[in-house]
């Protein structure tokens, strides 16, 4: 474990323990940072290839059946309503919805269109990719509103110019439509903010790599709500706890996978040992970016990014902020080991003038 | 429990002696969240099954314990479907454990404005008196150009696209028997 | 397919990422659209233009398979002179506008009689048209009896040159096809419909195939058959039949629904396509085969099939004197598909309804019309799980808020009976690649809750009970029928394996047939369904076979049991050329062993095993012994497949682009404006809207969504499902929503000559408007899972459609029909009434009306 505090910098617990836990920066074990023994099995995750993405919601129903999450007919004030944003009618992820599959739909000028995101470039077709398109050849830019940063409704009609009555030229013809699919879910941050402002214990790293929120311990404090850079994990109302993805903590210790991962059709979720996806994940991205969808990124993949990388990690075709994920996310205890080294440096200062006094005092 | 162990399970003292100085691992791992695991780890037995929706066909695996269904999943063995589920598929133990199923007979009287229970054995009764009633008044020997019918048209039967092809069989085979023709399902859908 | 089977389309995703090209086809851009390489909008209902563009695409380049077209096809053979195709009026020959029906006559092969197509001719209960066919046939075949429907071999021109060759017929027949005209027609552009066209004929031949997909968006048409019809030529044209990755495969709906046809919950066939009998004088088994079993082919055998299956039903009683009790089987005169019998509730002309697994006050089209027939009855049994709406609509129906139905005057008696679930109960489901998988019973069921299986074995021992002793001639069948499965536990359930055993059959020793070439027209052998003879070879279920996949190649013969003779796939004797070679190695699948002296590859021969490449048949052959070693096809009579159909389709022998009966612009192919066959419900509950009508000036198309399932009976009460697709909604464009002043989110109302129902709008970019000649055409998209009942509600979708249907199959055109939209809720009560009247008038359209 070398070269794992440049960023954070402090080594303040060593004279503790012994040990070198950390709260930012590339950390390749974090079970290990968390106690487990160096036996513990390998750190676990989700690669989610949202290019494969069908929308299907397996994910969420299997997720709910396995872990009994109730629905919006227990919880929510209002009861089985539309969200408006497209064919998603979860919203986000919260203590009752551990995946949420967000729907984005992706307007653009037509003749603009990237490649298709998945299907070989076969050279007699265009590399368009699958959309809606008529004849028209619109040259207005794309469109900022109509992919917004929460990656939620859009109001469609404030796009349309005055035209389109009947039996004329459609402005909707000069449009092509993208639809992206991505199923999110708790990240299990490598640095988990939840969790390290956990007062009580009750979210802790598992063997796995995993943060997992105990139910018998949590006292709903809701501290880790707002720790979550993400805005992944929330307290639910009925019984007044913090919920969120175990990434099926229960299954992985008989060794099955998570019910999403093992509902997906499509393998859109996989899950496995993490340096394994992440192999797997950089052999699609250049894949894909082979096949001329430079659009393709991972996210959540790079042990640099202000989480220390993440154990549920994504293949977007487009920016983050399109899927309503934050570009950046920082965990929010990042800073904390420098408060707190400033603070134990202040408190030794403290505490040797006065043990100065004391001796001194005792010299006397 | 000795006061040895219990201090060994307190998490402080894990936490103060351990490995895991911040609390954040296996330190404060709670007795009840190392006992977990799979509720299907326990079934008493693991039966195969098919999906009840459409017709793609995916394979299940549907955990019994007690004599109730704990959960179904997708059979990685099934070549179909290789253990996945669509979310309907996900759905099926809320299917089959549904509280608003209906499990008793419900019987509403002719222009009555509300159900009423009635036996099961008395319900069957009373539908093979109608059928009996119904084959005969809507009974044809023949049309009125004296070509053999033998049929009735008394009663007519809706359904079999969900069921069992061993069911649409007796359906179909007591239904010709009867001489009643109308019998649809969805496939005419 | 990625919204309705989503787990079959993992395979679509895994050829994709193997090089595939994925193009989607459909007016609406759906999650299957999101992920292929090329989506292509177009008009609902425009199917055969299409697909006929893309026909006349490949036979204008000379893009066919040639050495397969010419090797399994009758594109050599010769037309008939009387023959007159459709050309610019849209009308074939033999059309009668009285009866608006064709007499296929006129279509005959040159010098051929009166051909049986595949499965029996389907009889035509019309005694004038079946006598007036029988002295066709003896005239031009030279013959009478038995030899007037053996086919003569119509005369032949290999080089395809001759005028009147079904390939140069069709060539002529799609000629006005051109890709600019079915754009048009269409409303895509032309280079999108070339994309498509350079597609599919690049990516077939020898080395390649193509697949195509489709569910009942092709078949909920008044030309549903012919859409099929119309892709079976260009495959067929292409070389795609019985070959790797090629075909058209049917996504079916339901866990069973392929089931549900093979041993059909239907009024017009028996188990394994046999044909119901039609009424005629005199009409005894041997005359019946006659007139429908063709002689050569496989169906050839068609005595042994039927006699087998009387035999599974009155065992000892069926005897040879007694032509097998074939005379116990009741008689058609029509149409008594499931519209005509609710034509007959309403009129309580029938009295008593069984509803199993089945809701169709919300699943059918025209919802009042299925509601009022539920009204009219003077019982009901309802066969269900939940409390769906077709079991409680004398409480809580739509007429009764209307006033039109007042519950205190419904006299129907309601029986809902709850029914076991499918982890309550053992027994097969066959899925959409006609695969039977066995079900293991997991739980019992509870409470009162029984299968089906319990329920009418229980049914009819009772009912046998009650007429025991009776000496009316008309309760034999009932009483001579077998009857008699072994039963266990405490409810007595009937051991569902032993339905299965009857099903595959016995020889005459008792013993479970391996095969439906073991059955004998004597008498000797039983058979419940004869294609499913073998689901139970050597005594063992093959249907409950768990090979894990991953221990088997990628054909997976050990995991269930597939019909016939658990073949994958079928005429996959077309998989190898005329001499049996693979048409290439990549594409293997089936070939000639020349050394062993049989059919051998990855899966089962769809062939006689030892039947060399180089047999001909004799003359005077029978049956499969008729075919020759290339007849690929071999349950057609001539073991070819048809580019065109001389019989079998009561609307043409090749498929004709009409529009929809409600279509928003007049046909731009043909004069004929809709199906000049099609079949009618004229009744006050049934009104149309007019064509090009003003009023009802937007096309809607009803679907499914993933997260539900058909009327919602197994989706709409399980709070899980229930969430993710809360509310009916009706999907929009931009541009109508404009129009018309929609809001997103807001309330729409949808107006038809029917009704009107309300909906939450979706403005979405994903509906785009059409251009079809100089007419914009709006389409809105209407998922259709919603009732009044379960933890979602809505306004069911299907309430806003007619009654038309195909003539052939008799199923109704509900992928398409017009609507108005307007924004804000429905009207409530005996308004909505008034309101959709008003309307009706504006149309011109007669009034409306519950009787």
């Amino acid at each position: 474990m070398t070269n794992v505090f440049d960023r954070a910098g402090g080594k303040v617990w060593d004279a503790f323990s012994g040990t070198t836990p950390s709260l930012s920066g590339p950390l390749p074990d974090p079970s290990t940072d968390a106690g487990w023994s160096g036996d513990h099995p390998k750190r676990v995750g989700f690669f989610t290839d949202t290019s494969v993405c069908i929308g299907c919601k397996a994910c969420e129903v299997a997720c709910k059946e396995w872990n009994l999450v109730p629905d919006d007919g227990t919880d929510a004030s209002d009861l089985y309503r539309l969200t408006g944003m497209s064919y998603d009618n979860t919203g986000d992820l919260g203590a009752s919805s551990w995946r949420h599959v967000a729907f984005i739909e992706d307007v653009r000028p037509h003749g603009t269109a990237t490649p298709a995101h998945g299907g070989q470039q076969t050279g007699f077709l265009p590399a368009g990719l699958p959309a809606v398109h008529g004849g028209g050849n619109g040259h207005t830019p794309r469109d900022a509103a109509t992919a917004p940063p929460d990656g939620g409704t859009v109001d469609l009609l404030a796009l349309l110019p005055d035209s389109g009555a009947h039996g004329q030229q459609t402005p909707d013809d000069e449009r092509d439509v993208r639809w992206l699919m991505s199923s999110d879910v708790c990240k299990h941050c490598t640095h988990a903010g939840c969790l390290d402002v956990c007062p009580t214990g009750a979210l802790f790293r598992t063997e796995f790599g995993t943060v997992v929120v105990q139910d018998d311990i949590c006292n709903g404090c809701g501290y880790c709500v707002p720790s979550c850079p993400y805005g992944v994990i929330d307290v639910r109302e009925s019984d007044g706890g913090a919920h969120k993805c175990t990434l099926c903590y229960d299954r992985l210790g008989e060794g099955l996978e998570p019910a999403c991962a093992k509902a997906c059709p499509t393998n859109s979720i996989q899950f496995g040992d993490l340096d394994e996806l992440q192999a797997a994940a950089d052999a699609r991205l250049a894949e894909l970016h082979g096949r001329g969808v430079q659009e393709a990124r991972l996210y959540g993949r790079d042990p640099d990014d202000g989480v220390g990388g993440d154990g549920a990690f994504f293949l977007l075709l487009d920016e983050p902020e399109v899927y309503g994920l934050p570009p950046d996310p920082i965990v929010t205890t990042r800073d904390l080991p420098e408060m707190w080294r400033n603070a134990a440096l202040t408190a030794v200062g403290l505490g040797a003038a006065v043990v100065a006094a004391f001796w001194k005092g005792g010299r006397r | 429990m000795g006061a040895r162990t219990w201090l060994g399970e307190w998490p402080i003292f894990r936490q103060a002696t351990g490995p895991d100085p911040l609390g954040r691992g296996a330190a404060v791992q709670s007795p009840r969240t190392q006992a977990l695991g799979p509720r299907t780890a326990d079934a008493d037995e693991v039966v195969k099954s098919v999906c009840p929706y459409c017709a793609v066909g995916c394979g299940q695996n549907i955990y019994v314990r007690d004599g109730r269904v704990t959960q179904i999943e997708g059979d990685p063995d099934s070549p179909v479907s290789r253990g996945r589920l669509c979310p309907k598929g996900s759905a099926s133990t809320s299917l089959v454990t549904s509280p608003t199923r209906v499990t008793t007979v419900r019987y509403r009287r002719p222009y009555a404005t509300e159900w009423e229970d009635l036996d099961l054995d008395t319900a069957v009764d009373m539908i093979a008196d109608r059928v009996i009633d119904a084959r005969r008044r809507g009974w044809q020997d023949t049309d009125d150009d004296g070509r053999v019918l033998r049929r009735t048209l008394g009663f007519s039967s809706l359904g079999g696209a969900t069921l069992d092809n061993e069911e649409n069989y007796l359906i179909k085979k007591l239904f010709m028997a009867l001489g009643a023709i109308q019998v649809e399902n969805q496939a005419r859908i | 397919m990625a919204e309705a089977h989503p787990v079959g389309f993992q395979w679509v995703m895994e050829a994709k990422r193997r090089g595939a090209t994925v193009i989607h086809v459909d007016p609406r851009f759906t999650r299957t659209s999101a992920v292929a390489d090329l989506h292509v909008p177009f008009r609902a209902g425009a199917d055969i233009a299409f697909l006929g563009g893309l026909i006349h695409y490949v036979l204008d380049n000379e893009l066919d398979f040639r050495e397969y077209v010419t090797t399994f096809t009758n594109a050599a053979e010769i037309v008939g002179e009387d023959f007159a195709d459709a050309d610019a009026t849209g009308i074939f020959s033999g059309y009668d506008p009285e009866t608006g029906r064709y007499d296929p006559i006129s279509w005959q092969m040159e010098g051929g009689g009166y051909e049986a197509p595949a499965a029996g001719m389907r009889d035509h209960w019309e005694p004038e048209l079946r006598e007036h066919h029988a002295a066709h046939a003896s005239d031009t075949a030279g013959g009478a009896g038995e030899q007037a429907h053996a086919p003569a071999d119509p005369p032949r021109d290999d080089t395809l040159q001759h005028p009147r060759c079904v390939y140069q017929v069709l060539k002529r027949h799609y000629a006005r096809y051109t890709p600019e005209a079915v754009a048009s027609v269409c409303g895509m552009s032309t280079e999108q419909f070339l994309e498509v066209a350079r597609a599919i004929t690049r990516n077939s031949g020898r080395d390649r195939t193509t697949a195509w997909v489709y569910s009942v968006g092709w078949t909920h048409h008044t030309v549903g058959a012919q859409y099929i019809r119309a892709a079976a030529i260009l495959q067929t044209l292409l070389g795609n039949m019985g070959r790797p990755g090629g075909g058209i495969l049917a996504l079916r709906g339901h866990a069973s629904i392929q089931g549900s046809t093979d041993i059909p919950t239907l009024y017009d066939l028996l188990p394994g396509y046999i044909p119901m009998p039609n009424a005629h004088l005199h009409e005894d088994l041997r005359s019946f085969l006659d007139a429908d079993a063709a002689k050569t082919g496989f169906w050839g055998h068609m005595d042994a099939y039927l006699v087998s299956l009387l035999k599974a039903w009155w065992g000892d009683a069926a005897t040879p004197e007694n032509d097998f009790a074939f005379g116990y089987l009741p008689r058609l005169t029509g149409n008594h598909g499931t519209y005509g019998i609710v034509r007959d509730q309403i009129d309580k002309k029938t009295f008593g309804y069984f509803l199993v697994g089945e809701n169709p006050a919300i699943g059918h089209a025209n919802g009042k019309m299925q509601r009022l027939g539920l009204a009219n009855l003077e019982w009901l049994v309802v066969r269900d799980m939940q409390m769906i709406e077709s079991a409680s609509f004398w409480k809580d129906g739509p007429e009764i808020e209307t006033g039109e139905l007042r519950t205190e005057d419904i006299g129907t008696e309601v029986f809902f009976l709850p029914c076991a679930n499918h982890t309550e109960k053992s027994g097969t489901f066959t899925n959409t690649q006609r695969l039977l998988q066995w079900r293991r019973e997991a739980v019992h069921p509870p409470g009162d809750a029984r299968s089906e299986l319990h329920f009418y074995f229980h049914l009819g021992k009772r009912i046998r009970e009650k007429l025991a002793g009776s000496t009316d001639e008309r309760d034999r069948p009932l009483l001579d029928l077998t009857w008699d499965y072994p039963t266990f536990g405490v409810h007595a359930e009937p051991d569902p394996e032993s339905v299965l055993a009857e099903i595959n059959g016995f020889d005459a020793d008792g013993d479970h047939l391996s095969s439906y070439t073991q059955m004998k027209a004597d008498g000797s052998t039983s058979a419940g369904c004869w294609i499913y003879t073998g689901v139970f070879k050597d005594g063992v279920n093959q249907a409950d076979r768990r090979t894990p996949g991953s221990e088997q190649d990628w054909v997976a013969a050990e995991w269930g049991w597939a019909w016939p003779a658990n073949r994958r796939t079928l005429y996959n004797r077309a998989s190898a050329d005329a001499d049996g070679r693979p048409w290439s190695e990549r594409k293997a699948y089936v070939w000639w062993d020349a050394e062993q002296g049989s059919w051998t590859g990855h899966d089962v021969p769809d062939f006689e095993a030892t039947k060399p490449p180089s047999y001909r048949p004799p003359e005077g052959a029978h049956a499969e012994d008729a075919l020759s070693g290339t007849d690929a096809f071999i349950m057609q009579a001539d073991g070819k497949a048809w580019l065109y159909a001389p019989t079998g389709l009561a609307d043409g022998p090749m498929p004709t682009h009409y529009e929809p009966v409600e279509s928003p612009v007049a046909n731009l192919l043909h004069d004929q404006q809709d199906n000049p066959a099609r079949e009618d419900i004229d009744r006050a509950w049934n009104r149309l809207n007019p064509a090009m009508s003003e009023t009802y000036p937007y096309v809607f198309l009803t679907y499914r969504l993933t997260e539900h399932h058909t009327a919602g009976g197994m989706s709409r009460f399980l709070g899980y499902l229930s969430e993710l697709q809360p509310e009916f909604f009706c999907e929009v464009s931009p541009a109508l929503a404009r129009e018309r002043g929609l809001e997103h989110l807001g309330w729409a109302t949808l107006i038809s000559a029917r009704t009107a129902i309300e909906a939450r709008v979706v403005v979405t970019e994903r509906m785009k408007p059409l251009r079809i000649g100089d007419h914009v055409v709006h389409q809105i998209g209407l998922p259709y899972h919603w009732g009044s009942n379960g933890l979602s509600q809505g306004d069911p979708a299907n309430d806003l459609l007619g009654v038309v249907m195909d003539p052939n199959v008799h199923i109704q055109e509900s992928k398409v029909a017009t609507c108005d939209i307007q924004p804000g809720r429905r009207p409530r009560g005996p308004a909505l009434l008034e309101f959709v009247e008003s309307y009706r008038r504006k149309a011109g359209v007669e009034p409306g009306g519950i009787t």
